[in-house]
């Protein structure tokens, strides 16, 4: 017997499980699905931790929000979807708040809001400093709730198969069996999150391999400015464990090895003692890990055996504030860090944390390729355009998981039953997989070795600052790897939980990703948010005000287009933080 | 210090073995290495074959519950060097039938969530264009704790009630529900009690609290529990001398 839904969600984190109560809401009656390679609440949106923003006050507007994000973004967001995402976003967070996210509160009961980066109004919904978590189980005890949702936990999806110009369902395999199965639908929604994986050192969970990403690309969907990858500045060294912005928006300074605010050499502002919107420490992310790696180049960081790091001081704050306001920063320092940031200094660096690329969708979640939807950090909207702002991922995947479950139950109601032809290519993907784990016995590197060079050519080539040299000499690195890779050895020949050959197919996926990122980067001849060529410094809007879109071609290669930036109401200015 | 260590890891493959053994590794350690790096180290440099659930690497995910020298341990918030000389012995989580290696089923748990109605139950919900429930800090705290949990089974492996009776809800289970029956926003305790006091588990669970004692998030089940137990009773004699209706 096939399994057929009408609409099969892959991945299960904050976005896929909000497109399928959207899809169980409209229509109670459709199929749904939702596989995932990890059970839904060990999703990677669990340790997303400072805040979700969305318009509250009355001191705020809509508007506001729209221009931080799209200056934050360098220009490079569609504004339409920022109108829509502004305006849905407050909505989204309510509707949790109804579903029972314990939101941080003021003494009266009222949501509580706190300042965030690049935001020039408190704006950021929290739930003390482990947000993601809250909204993550929060979706997923709801999501309980609805029968009509069938879940396969721990399916590995290896292929979406596409007929008649229609994404019709995938290929999987079930991790406690080993079974590899085809699963019809009428609609695909991908929502498996990013690919931070493919640096080395970065803040997103062992889960985060792009695998949504490749698997539309190699389906044939574009994807969509693949060159701007966010550094977070305040990552632990070692670990990359994150330390959230709210440490900085309650307050917190970096400092560098003679104790000096150093973001005041860096058109960020004046230092004041208490936070100011929109300047110094709360500035954007992008400008903050380049005035990090601009420190470090005047011999300003500190040496320790994981590099050049700043510190990260809260001592100030007083150990009241740090347990109520961000214990989980405490808990994390404490635990993994062994310093008290109640009376030691942090140290932090630079770490990869965000994909502002993606899939290229619409404002729907629809991709190119019909019957193929995507939501959260696989997708690309763009909202976010060269550089994110912290706490705009969170609504962002609520308000596109949403518009994308909307849009597929609606697409799914309408479409006959996927065709025969499917199912025949479902059983040569089966046989393709079969044949590969077979073949790796024979192998004879280790994939580990493969990941390691990737993730070091990666950070090399495509890392804080980037130039046209070093891009075309990981771009060939990397195709050496894929080379390599597609000899792998898998010690592993058994069938039940084979976590080994997961790896294997992840490694497969990682590469295909890591090279969009390197030909995106290597085509975009300009400086724009997270994206610095140190031999193109300047943002040129003549040539680049548009979305790069990067496919594959029949033979393996691939080919950048782009495609024009939507602009509304704001014309692209200048991005001025600390006045 | 020590600069290497020996991880005793249980291994078990279903599909040529019929029993567990260990096997000895022999890992770094340096002192900012937990258990789950020398896993980690295994399974990229010695042995691909050995199969453990990760992911966050910062004790948020739950997935990497396992037996530390026989004590239930989030492995990537256990140090090494803790252990030193070693050997570390690294085993499944108890209770759980082992599908491989140090990968447990938890099926069991996911239907249990399920049964006890983790979601906030109303008669009505009020139109969002009315804004949020208003929910003082005073009253986020009564059950701010309970929805702490991770699910990362550590109390169900340390619980000695489900060691002996699998039907028992369980630990994390009842933290959850009891963490909507005190949300001041939810209506649904009444539903939830009938599927409480369905089994008699819960009452066979004394104040010894190995629960709370692991949980590597001071979400306190044990407290829960009592709590509950307290709740329960004084439904059951309010629905004795006031049957629901009346």
């Amino acid at each position: 017997m096939t399994r057929s839904h009408d609409v099969l969600l892959v991945g299960g984190g904050g976005a896929g499980l909000r497109a399928a109560i959207a899809i169980a809401e409209t229509n109670s009656r459709l199929r749904v699905g939702i596989v995932s390679k990890v059970y839904p609440m060990r999703s990677h949106t669990v340790s997303a931790e400072g805040g979700a923003a969305g318009v509250i006050r009355p001191d705020d507007s809509l508007d506001e929000h729209a221009y931080d994000t799209i200056s934050g973004g360098d220009w490079l967001s569609d504004q339409d979807a920022v109108e829509a995402f502004v305006k849905e976003a407050p909505q989204e967070l309510l509707r949790l708040e109804h579903w029972g996210c314990p939101w941080s509160r003021e003494d009266d009961g009222r949501i509580g809001v706190r300042p965030f980066g690049g935001m020039k109004k408190m704006r950021t919904w929290f739930a003390a400093d482990k947000t993601g978590f809250h909204m993550l189980h929060t979706l997923f005890q709801t999501s309980l709730k609805y029968t009509s949702l069938v879940r396969y936990d721990e399916w590995f999806v290896s292929k979406l198969l596409v007929d008649d110009g229609r994404v019709q369902g995938v290929v999987a395999i079930d991790l406690m069996s080993g079974k590899v199965e085809t699963i019809v639908a009428k609609a695909v929604i991908l929502c498996t999150g990013g690919c931070g994986r493919v640096f080395p050192f970065t803040t997103n969970a062992a889960i985060k391999n792009g695998d949504g990403m490749a698997l539309a690309y190699r389906a044939g969907a574009p994807l969509k400015d693949m060159e701007f990858v966010q550094y977070h500045p305040t990552g632990l060294p070692f670990t990359g464990i994150l330390i959230t912005e709210a440490a900085r928006s309650e307050g917190g300074y970096l400092i560098n090895k003679d104790g000096y605010r150093y973001l005041q050499d860096y058109n960020l502002g004046k230092p004041e003692p208490k936070p100011v919107l929109r300047s110094m420490e709360l500035g954007p992310r992008d400008r903050l890990s380049q005035a990090f790696v601009k420190e470090a180049e005047k011999g300003r960081t500190i040496d320790t055996p994981y590099g050049q790091v700043v510190h990260l001081d809260l001592r100030h704050l007083g150990k009241k504030t740090i347990e109520n306001k961000i214990p989980f920063v405490r808990e994390l320092c404490l635990k993994y860090q062994n310093v008290d940031p109640v009376s030691e200094l942090i140290p932090v660096r630079p770490v990869v944390h965000y994909m502002m690329g993606g899939v290229h969708t619409d404002m729907n979640g629809a991709t190119p390729l019909d019957g193929l939807y995507a939501a959260g950090e696989v997708a690309c909207v763009s909202i976010n355009g060269a550089n994110r702002l912290g706490s705009n991922s969170l609504p962002e995947l609520l308000v596109f998981g949403a518009r994308a479950g909307r849009a597929a139950a609606e697409y799914a109601s309408a479409r006959p039953e996927p065709a025969g032809a499917v199912l025949a290519q479902g059983k040569d993907e089966e046989i393709r997989l079969q044949k590969q784990f077979e073949q790796s016995a024979k192998g004879r590197e280790r994939l580990s070795g493969i990941r390691d060079e990737m993730q070091k050519t990666m950070e090399e080539s495509a890392g804080i600052y980037r130039r046209g040299e070093t891009l075309e000499r990981g771009a060939d690195a990397l195709r050496g790897l894929s080379e390599r890779a597609s000899r792998v050895s898998i010690e592993d020949h058994s069938r039940t939980f084979n976590t080994e050959r997961i790896a294997g197919l992840e490694l497969s996926f990682m590469l295909d990703v890591a090279h969009a990122i390197v030909q995106s980067a290597a085509e975009r001849e300009e400086s724009r948010g997270a994206h610095q060529r140190t031999d193109f410094p300047a943002r040129d809007d003549r040539r680049f005000l548009a979305h790069s879109l990067i496919r594959q071609n029949a033979d393996g290669s691939s080919r950048v287009e782009y495609l024009p930036v939507t602009i509304t109401r704001w014309p692209p200015g200048e991005r001025v933080y600390g006045s | 210090m020590q600069d290497r260590i020996t991880l005793r890891v249980a291994r078990y493959r279903p599909e040529t073995e019929s029993e567990a053994t260990f096997q000895d590794y022999d890992v770094p350690c340096p002192r900012d290495w937990v258990i789950l790096d020398g896993l980690n180290y295994i399974k990229d440099h010695l042995d691909g074959t050995l199969s453990y659930r990760w992911s966050c690497r910062m004790g948020i995910c739950g997935s990497c519950g396992m037996t530390v020298n026989g004590e239930p341990k989030l492995t990537c918030a256990t140090f090494l060097t803790e252990y030193a000389p070693g050997p570390v012995r690294v085993e499944p989580l108890r209770n759980f039938p082992i599908i491989r290696d140090l990968v447990v089923e938890i099926g069991d748990f996911m239907r249990k969530l399920t049964s006890v109605k983790p979601w906030i139950i109303r008669d009505t919900d009020k139109p969002l264009s009315e804004g949020e429930y208003r929910q003082t800090p005073a009253e986020l705290h009564d059950y701010k704790q309970f929805s702490m949990c991770i699910n990362c089974m550590l109390c169900y492996a340390a619980c000695p009630i489900y060691a002996l009776d699998p039907k028992f809800i369980g630990p994390a289970a009842i933290a959850l529900a009891q963490r909507y029956n005190l949300d001041s926003r939810d209506r649904g305790a009444r539903e939830r009690l009938e599927i409480l006091s369905e089994h008699e588990g819960i009452w066979g669970c004394t104040f010894v609290g190995e629960c709370t004692t692991v949980c590597p998030k001071n979400v306190d089940p044990a407290g829960a529990i009592q709590r509950y137990k307290l709740h329960a009773a004084v439904e059951s004699l309010k629905a004795f001398f006031m049957p629901r209706g009346a």
